[in-house]
């Protein structure tokens, strides 16, 4: 369950909210539950909580292992 | 002694004023608010002449009818507003026919309290609208109810148009190997509406696809229209319900390719939001046209010329399949069915 | 979309496959139970089952905190609604959730009731500061994903010293769930259900952290890899789990190291731990009573807990007898096993906790995956008619 996405900060705002975009798409949401949130973090956000930061090293990691999964397969 | 003046005749105060029960009357004050408000807007012949009804003459050949209720809130949205909405929709259900829409009748129930400047506003549009379309809005009628009774306004249409020769669309005419063009992106209205409605705002810039479609179903009648089976637009429930409701009437299942559906990614990331998938979501500019393999090509490439099909696009065939099952190829591989939803989408969290 | 569109690539997802494939040893089966609804939602949605070997099977699990809500539980809250001077805010998954009687809270709304659909607590409190002269109850569902979300709005509301503001609270525990399923009968002893390991929740994870798992892995041998909710996330961890399986190994893995560390959320979960306690039972459709799953308030926080404000009482509730949904939820039957399948029971008249969410794995089946199995027994009118009699 738990739908969540990954969500983009434009700008951080007072009391622990920010206004966080999707491909244009932007809502105003919680990051009280987040710490050291800046412009460009990307999040995981769930009914208005970032509960997350995505770690963009990590994501590019997994991105590699699918990928070499994907060629090592291929030889 | 006093000369007998014209009595001053109250100009109605469309700036600050409301509807009052006084307007769906059918006295002085009803007259003053139809003219300073409707016949303004919709100018023509027909409501100068000022009667209940109006004439007009009929072509030789088929004519066709159709009527609509408009409902939606909130009343005006990005990219239109319910009298917007009236006026597209009417004539497109008419086109969906193959047919010229010809005249149109426009009734509003308003609720007492409403803002006259709303109204005009509505009203303004739907006149734009329909000069824009060349179809004129030739009777109405205006009632008003008490607070509370309805949501602002509803309006309620008719249309009339005239069918070419030659041209017989039914609803049960798709074969299995004819082809599934949808005229553009899909799920732009309903996300343009829902990113307005309380407790679910969201920013986007994304636009209400409401339009008129006459004059691109003209064009695809010049083009090939012996080799369309039917067309129809996937207003609510989206093309899911458009093409359960032809596989069902026609006795034929889809497949589909997720690839090939049109679709802007700022419509994509509002669904991901909602967790709603955009082939439930309601559209109002576009159609779904079944078509005979022999004619995909022209038909396509004429509506790719037209500004309202730039992005028309072939997504799929009809089968032969007794469960009536319409089938999608995901953009990951495998295999799911469209299914059509019972009632209206909500956003949902798991 | 970034983040998301990438980890959706069909071709990767073939490569992979062939890796299961390749991987997957013919002489033997593997049955992986994916316990979240949302990652049954993905692998219907994508149809994902279509690229794995025949012998590489998933069983869906209760992780959909709907799907438990025991039907007691909405009877309760449309009770409530009816109220006059409340207003009971939701998320939207529940709106069509059937009570008692075929009552569901959107009837309720058409019947008069204050029932305003929600996509945070947020909004709720929103409604609290706007509108004093209303008590406003929400209604609280959801995973330890969707718990902190609550305690938040508890925090919000106190700061802003709201007197009309309170809670009802559903919150359930996964841990709990996965314990309730390998210690059933079938799972521990009778050897019915054949489960070789778990997908662990993607988002519960981002707040419970990959340490809890350990104790399932250990107790009960089994692998356990979390991953992502995008299919290619899904599909990165059946490999990972086949490779465990050939090597005997049981640990936790985890795939979605971009959201998710071993400890979690440690600020989430303390919020939580502050405003609430764990109840000593609580009923879980489709699994009966499951100890230490559930949450309420602390007793400190009375004043905002729906339950003791307004003296709610949950009334017992039975489920239908020839619902096979708790068979479903432990994965001893599959959604076509059951007689209501598709006859009586689909998502629009749903008649167990599997149909009642488009998550649950009778309604995940039923919305799109059910052409397989009229490919496979050529039954070919049931679904139509069937859909046609409740249109």
């Amino acid at each position: 369950m738990c739908l969540a996405i990954p969500v983009q900060v434009k700008e951080v705002l007072p009391d622990n909210m920010a206004k966080v975009t999707l491909d244009g798409v932007s809502k105003i949401i919680s990051t009280a539950l987040v710490d050291d949130v800046r412009p460009g973090d990307y999040l995981v956000l769930h009914v208005g909580y970032a509960l997350a930061k995505i770690d963009p090293e990590e994501a590019e990691r997994t991105l590699e292992l699918l990928r070499q999964a994907a060629l090592g397969d291929a030889a | 002694m006093n000369v007998m003046t014209k009595p001053y005749k109250r100009k109605l105060d469309v700036r600050n004023g409301l509807v009052d029960l006084s307007h769906g009357a059918g006295g002085r004050a009803m007259g003053l608010l139809i003219e300073s408000i409707f016949h303004k807007a919709f100018d023509n012949e027909w409501l100068r002449a000022g009667n209940d009804q109006s004439a007009f003459g009929v072509e030789a050949g088929r004519m066709v009818m159709t009527t609509d209720g408009y409902v939606v809130s909130p009343l005006f949205f990005p990219g239109g507003n319910i009298g917007t909405l009236a006026v597209h929709g009417t004539i497109n259900d008419i086109a969906m026919a193959g047919a010229r829409p010809l005249y149109l009748s426009a009734s509003f129930i308003i609720e007492e309290g409403f803002p006259l400047a709303d109204l005009d506003r509505i009203a303004q549009s739907m006149g734009e609208a329909s000069r824009e379309a060349g179809v004129p809005i030739i009777t109405g009628d205006t009632k008003v109810v008490e607070r509370g009774k309805a949501d602002g306004v509803f309006i309620s249409t008719a249309g009339v148009g005239v069918m070419p020769t030659g041209l017989d669309l039914r609803s049960d005419a798709a074969r299995p190997g004819d082809a599934v063009i949808v005229s553009g992106s899909i799920g732009d209205h309903g996300v343009a509406v829902m990113s307005k409605r309380e407790n679910l705002e969201f920013d986007t810039d994304i636009l209400s696809d409401s339009a008129a479609l006459h004059e691109l179903v003209a064009a695809m009648v010049a083009a090939g229209g012996n080799h369309i089976r039917l067309m129809r637009d996937p207003t609510r429930g989206g093309i899911a319900a458009t093409l359960n409701e032809i596989a069902s009437q026609s006795g034929v299942g889809f497949r589909i390719d997720e690839e090939a559906i049109p679709l802007k990614p700022e419509v994509a990331a509002a669904c991901e939001f909602l967790g709603l998938d955009p082939l439930n979501v309601a559209n109002e500019g576009k159609l779904v046209a079944i078509v005979a393999p022999e004619g995909v090509d022209a038909i396509l490439a004429t509506m790719r010329a037209h500004p309202l099909g730039g992005d028309a696009a072939l997504i799929g065939h009809a089968v032969e399949d007794a469960n009536g099952f319409v089938q999608m190829t995901t953009s990951f591989g495998g295999g799911r069915i469209v299914d059509w939803l019972s009632g209206e989408q909500l956003p949902r969290i798991c | 979309m970034k983040y998301i569109d990438e980890y959706r690539d069909g071709r990767v997802a073939k490569d992979i496959a062939r890796q299961i494939t390749a991987a997957a040893d013919p002489a033997r089966s593997y049955h992986f139970m994916e316990f979240c609804g949302g990652h049954t939602h993905a692998i219907s949605r994508y149809g994902l089952e279509d690229l794995l070997p025949a012998n590489v099977r998933m069983i869906h699990g209760p992780g959909c905190p709907v799907c438990v809500l025991p039907i007691g539980r909405i009877d309760a809250a449309i009770a409530l609604a009816m109220r006059p001077e409340i207003t009971l805010c939701t998320y939207g998954d529940l709106m069509r959730v059937p009570g008692s009687n075929g009552s569901s809270l959107l009837k309720a709304k058409a019947a008069g009731a204050d029932i305003r659909m929600v996509y945070s607590t947020l909004d709720a409190l929103k409604i609290a500061e706007a509108e004093p002269e209303r008590e406003v109850v929400f209604f609280a569902i959801g995973f330890e994903t969707t718990t902190p979300p609550t305690a938040l709005a508890l925090r919000f509301a106190i700061q802003k010293d709201l007197k009309n503001f309170s809670i009802f609270c559903n919150h359930v525990l996964t841990p709990a769930a996965i314990q309730n399923i390998l210690e059933s009968p079938d799972v521990r002893k009778l050897g019915t259900v054949k489960i070789d390991g778990f997908i662990g929740p993607a988002h519960v994870s981002t707040v419970i952290g990959t340490e809890p798992y350990e104790f399932f892995a250990e107790e009960f041998q089994k692998p356990v890899v979390v991953a992502g909710f995008e299919p290619l996330d899904v599909i990165q961890a059946i490999l990972m789990l086949v490779h465990q399986v050939n090597d005997g190994r049981h640990e936790v893995e985890n795939q979605y190291i971009r959201a998710v560390t071993t400890f979690g959320n440690e600020k989430a979960q303390a919020e939580v731990a502050n405003f609430f306690e764990l109840r000593e039972s609580f009923e879980w459709r489709g699994l009966g009573e499951v100890p230490y799953g559930a949450l309420r308030l602390r007793p400190e926080f009375a004043d905002y807990d729906a339950e003791k404000r307004f003296a709610m009482v949950t009334p017992a509730s039975k489920d239908n007898p020839a619902c096979d949904c708790g068979a479903i939820l432990r994965g001893v039957k599959k959604p076509a096993d059951c007689k209501l399948f598709g006859t009586v029971c689909t998502p629009d008249n749903p008649m167990g906790s599997c149909m009642v969410s488009s998550e649950g794995a009778c309604a995940a089946h039923w919305t799109y995956g059910r052409f397989r199995e009229y490919a496979r027994t050529g039954e070919q009118a049931r679904t139509v008619e069937a859909g046609k009699a409740v249109a």
